[in-house]
């Protein structure tokens, strides 16, 4: 990819706001295009959203410690539980794999931005307005109470009048947009923005599992889309797709969700997936053992996450040859899924491991990952999920996955990367002792939901039953909440920390592989003064030890300029923030029926449009090996 | 799954040595204290997935272990590993050995399948049981028998039970873990469960799909009795419409007050007066109310304390419940008139001399 080889076009000059140029400050945020600074934005408002979540799971523990607890109301409860799932699965954990997909597939495929930078843009800035959308609902009539899942009818208009349900669609409606639009930047960013050399077998794995995870995102989102206009139009405009009572059927909801539901799992796991495959290879000195087939079955997990939705639906009488079914293919994920597993181990083997609190994060994930995926196979049995299914059980085994898997992995990607963010190191015993109140915390909260759910306590309950065995394992799982939260308290502590040691961590702390610690810590605004060539596939180690790798002759590059002309840098622009502000407004216009609102957002989304497109080519040229610095804007 | 019937008390001992909860399994509804064919059926397939899976665990964090402490960088050290990027031979049979369990699991499971999910014709002897959801209580209606009652499901015991489930407003679930695995209850979807109930008792049932309110109380019981019990209490209800009210004056000043305060414009009890007309089919039927051993749908034991609390105020037992509280706090014949109304209610199909006895089920009810 030869940035910057044609000589860029005049603008068109039609733009109704200039491109900004601000560096520093509020609007240099706002109007950023720095895949850089979107990715931080990502990650820093991915963890405030899980503050929020951790702070409705403390409150449904609390109510939970005892049997006939009064602490939360059941409408309160129901809230609780329904936007910590939403706020988890929704504005914490996926977008964290956004947040460092933003931040690294560039740098890690030797790029200076992603291929769409303002899109980018506006993906981060709906992103963040669908969750203010969400949570502004605690103070605008009550949150989303219906489940993460939102069952029809419990969504229809009769059965749940206040505004709380129209939250939840309309919340996930625009969050989705930005979800959308951000994997297909990402497609297009891999497939063509690739530093010379690094061919699609060379890539990183993060960066593989990020591609096959957008994809998802681009079949798995309309489908959620569709069934979200449809509640969304039952409760605006009374249609009767989810009413019972006009013969809908409910039940159409359920596979409609799933469709997208089940590969949203996916979504969440493969890029957990990915950070692993980084910070195991690096912190074991050796590659990954078995690359191809990490990708292939990284793919075909992916391809298969469309074909096992109805295991969520076991128990809806779907009769015993579709149960069989879904069965068979949910049990058919479990061996890509093994094969990783046994892959991770096989690159630790023959290593030389260093234990830095992230390979404790890796590690611990591997621990947790396995149970998970153990009594991921039991509930693919139908007779067992007959059972099980809507159990503590179930709540056991997807926070076994989606915590204990992808939030530990996506946490070793903090503490892998941080000295990457922010050129500092964070201090690695007390990282460690926080490792283990927080791993240790979290399997006392969640293995005993295990035995409940065997003990008959459903999911979705205010209270339990006094005298029926449910009353020590959920102490013991409230207690666990402590555990965790000091080690919570403690890893912020192990950042506040990290935020105010000395720059002293350098290009490549870590002795890594890959390519994003080329450049300094953290990196300059076009990541690489120089065009990265990938020689090989751990690009970076085949660097710094070609003893060590095979990499090809780096002659065939010899002489080429790839910067010719400088690098270009695109420019930033208001557009992505004005069209994201514009479609939140049109959000509550929609939803409180206020609909000239609506209309009048909806034409400024339009001038949005128009400005963006019209805006010109903007950006300026970089020349970091030339003495002078031409900043020549057009 | 007969053949894995062996494997029940060491599945049931290492369940025990993991201990990590420290918890009996015993429980009213717990999932391995079956007394049922299905629940067995499904119990056993759950055993044997739980030993295979220490294959799982010991292999993968044995080798995990090893290598943690077989690999792990020496102290002085800065040698740079051997960089070998697999090996075909044992990636191909690290696939098999996956591919080997997931079969060992999956023969089992879809034998179990179609065991115990296939819609069945109604045995001869079968009960037939239409149960519609409501939010939050539950209608048993026997078509057969020409019984409508609420919350408790009167059952003989080794006669298979099939169950019509519906629902009148959102999702429900039927779940009684030591008979039968759950089966939602969908608006506009007829979905059918079968059991049968080895042994006579009292089986804890509770709504497992999220009906907001007070979805967290929404509770039934299964009660199997004997085929002779079983027909004695069919018996009574057929006959409940020709019965009179007991002679006890507050029984009588009870059965007064259900009309005139309003009592009978949502609940029915078969019999009550010809002259008026009493409930409708949306609110529990209270037909031999005396029967029951649980009120509100199984939250508390049925009695004249319990009810008259329940009266009194519906949400201090059952938080978010639809039931009007009747009687204002400061009516200074509040008191007086629900003792009046519990003690009619609580006579309803129960002889004089027994009405101590809580009910039939009291029998059983040791669980």
């Amino acid at each position: 990819m030869a940035i910057g080889r044609q000589p860029l076009r005049p603008a068109a000059d039609v733009g109704l706001l200039q491109r900004p140029t601000w560096t520093e400050g509020l609007v240099s945020w706002l109007t950023t295009v720095d895949h850089k600074r979107l990715g931080l934005l990502y990650i820093w408002t991915s963890f405030m959203f899980m503050g929020f979540a951790s702070i409705e799971a403390f409150l449904i523990r609390l109510q939970l410690a005892a049997p006939g607890n009064t602490l939360l109301s059941p409408d309160v409860y129901n809230q609780m539980f329904t936007m910590h799932g939403v706020t988890m699965v929704f504005l914490a954990i996926m977008p964290l794999g956004t947040g460092f997909a933003n931040y690294f597939v560039p740098l890690m495929i030797g790029a200076r931005d992603l291929a769409f930078p303002r899109l980018n843009a506006f993906g981060y800035w709906i992103y963040a307005a669908g969750g203010l959308f969400l949570y502004s609902s605690f103070l605008l009539g009550g949150a989303p109470d219906a489940g993460w899942f939102a069952y029809a009818p419990l969504t229809s208009l009769s059965n749940n009048p206040g505004n709380g349900t129209d939250f939840y669609m309309i919340g996930l409606l625009i969050g989705g947009i930005g979800t959308l639009v951000t994997a297909m930047n990402l497609i297009v960013t891999i497939f063509s923005m690739r530093a010379p050399g690094m061919t699609m077998m060379r890539l990183p794995v993060f960066v593989w599992m990020m591609l096959v995870t957008s994809f998802l995102i681009v079949f798995a989102f309309p489908p959620l889309t569709i069934a979200l206009l449809q509640i969304i139009m039952d409760r605006t405009f009374g249609t009767l797709f989810y009413v019972p009572e006009a013969g809908g059927l409910p039940i159409l909801w359920q596979h409609l969700f799933w469709i997208f539901g089940h590969p949203e799992v996916y979504i969440i796991i493969l890029p957990a997936f990915g950070v692993i495959s980084e910070v195991i290879p690096t912190f074991s000195r050796k590659p990954l053992f078995g690359y191809p087939v990490m990708i292939l079955s990284g793919i075909f997990i992916g391809f298969m996450g469309f074909a096992v939705w109805s295991h969520h639906m076991f128990t809806t009488g779907l009769g015993p040859v579709a149960n069989t079914a879904f069965s068979i293919t949910s049990f058919v994920i479990g061996i890509p899924t093994g094969v990783k597993v046994f892959n991770w181990l096989g690159t630790m083997w023959g290593g030389a491991i260093r234990f830095t609190t992230s390979m404790y994060y890796a590690m611990a994930f591997l621990f947790n990952f396995v149970l998970g995926g153990i009594t991921g196979i039991m509930l693919a049995m139908p007779p067992f999920d007959a059972q099980a299914n809507s159990t503590y059980f179930v709540v056991a085994h997807f926070h076994y996955v989606m915590g204990g898997g992808a939030l530990f992995a996506f946490f070793a990607g903090v503490y892998y990367w941080f000295p990457k963010f922010t050129g500092r190191m964070m201090n690695d015993r007390l990282g460690k002792v926080a490792f283990w109140f927080f791993f240790i915390g979290f399997n006392i909260i969640f293995m005993p939901q295990h035995f409940a759910g065997l003990m008959g306590m459903p999911r979705r309950i205010q209270t339990f039953e006094a005298g029926i065995g449910l009353e020590l394992v959920n102490l013991i799982s409230t207690a666990g909440t402590f555990v965790m939260l000091a080690g919570i308290l403690l890893i912020l502590a192990n950042v506040i920390q990290g935020f105010r040691a000395p720059k002293t961590a350098g290009n490549d702390p870590w002795d890594a592989r890959t390519l994003e610690w080329k450049t300094t810590s953290p990196p300059q605004h076009h990541n690489f003064d120089e065009q990265p060539i990938a020689l090989d596939r751990d690009a970076l180690w085949a660097e710094k030890y070609p003893e060590h790798a095979h990499p090809d002759d780096a002659s065939a590059y010899e002489g080429m300029d790839f910067d010719q002309g400088g690098i270009h840098m695109p420019g930033q622009s208001w557009y992505p923030f004005a069209m994201a502000v514009g479609i939140l407004v049109a959000s509550y216009g929609i939803l409180f029926h206020n609909f000239v609102l609506a209309a009048i957002m909806g034409v400024f989304v339009v001038v949005t449009t128009y400005g963006w497109a019209f805006e010109g080519v903007g950006g300026h040229h970089v020349h970091p090996n030339k003495t002078a610095t031409e900043g020549a804007h057009d | 799954m007969q053949t894995h019937r062996w494997l029940r008390p060491a599945g049931l001992l290492s369940l025990l040595a993991l201990g990590l909860s420290g918890c009996e399994f015993a429980g009213p509804q717990s999932i391995f204290d079956t007394a049922g064919p299905i629940a067995e059926a499904q119990r056993d397939l759950f055993v044997w997935s739980y030993q295979l899976s220490w294959i799982v665990v010991i292999g993968v964090f044995g080798v995990m272990g090893y290598v943690i402490w077989r690999f792990r960088q020496r102290k002085g050290s800065d040698a740079i590993p051997k960089q070998f990027h697999g090996n075909t031979a044992l990636e191909i049979w690290l696939t098999i050995i996956p591919v080997i369990i997931v079969i060992a699991v999956a023969v089992p499971t879809v034998r179990t399948i179609f065991a115990t999910e296939t819609r069945v014709v109604p045995d001869e002897d079968a009960v037939i049981v239409n149960v519609t959801g409501y939010q939050w209580w539950w209608r048993f209606e026997y078509p057969e028998l020409g019984i409508v009652t609420a919350n408790e499901l009167v059952i003989p015991t080794d006669r298979q039970v099939v169950v019509n489930l519906d629902s009148a407003d959102v999702l429900h679930s039927f779940w009684v873990p030591r008979l039968a695995g759950k089966r939602d209850m969908i608006p506009n979807q007829n979905n059918q469960l079968h059991f049968t109930a080895d042994e006579p008792g009292e089986y804890y049932g509770q709504c497992a799909e999220l009906c907001l309110g007070a979805h967290a109380y929404m509770k039934f019981r299964v009660i199997a009795t004997d085929d002779a019990e079983f027909d004695a209490w069919a018996t009574s209800f057929q006959e409940a419409a020709d019965r009179t009210v007991q002679a006890d004056p507050q029984i009588q000043q009870g059965e007064a007050l259900f009309a005139t305060k309003g009592c009978a414009t949502c609940h029915t009890i078969d019999g009550y007066r010809d002259d008026v007309r009493v409930g409708t089919p949306d609110f529990p039927n209270l037909t031999n109310f005396g029967l029951r051993n649980t009120i509100a749908a199984a939250v508390v034991d049925n009695t004249q304390a319990n009810l008259e609390q329940w009266l009194r105020d519906p949400q201090s037992i059952k938080p978010g419940n639809r039931m009007p509280a009747v009687w204002d706090t400061n009516d200074p014949n509040a008191d007086e008139e629900i003792a009046a109304v519990a003690a009619y209610l609580r006579s309803l199909g129960v002889e004089p001399a027994t009405q101590t006895q809580a009910s039939i089920g009291a029998n059983h009810g040791d669980r």
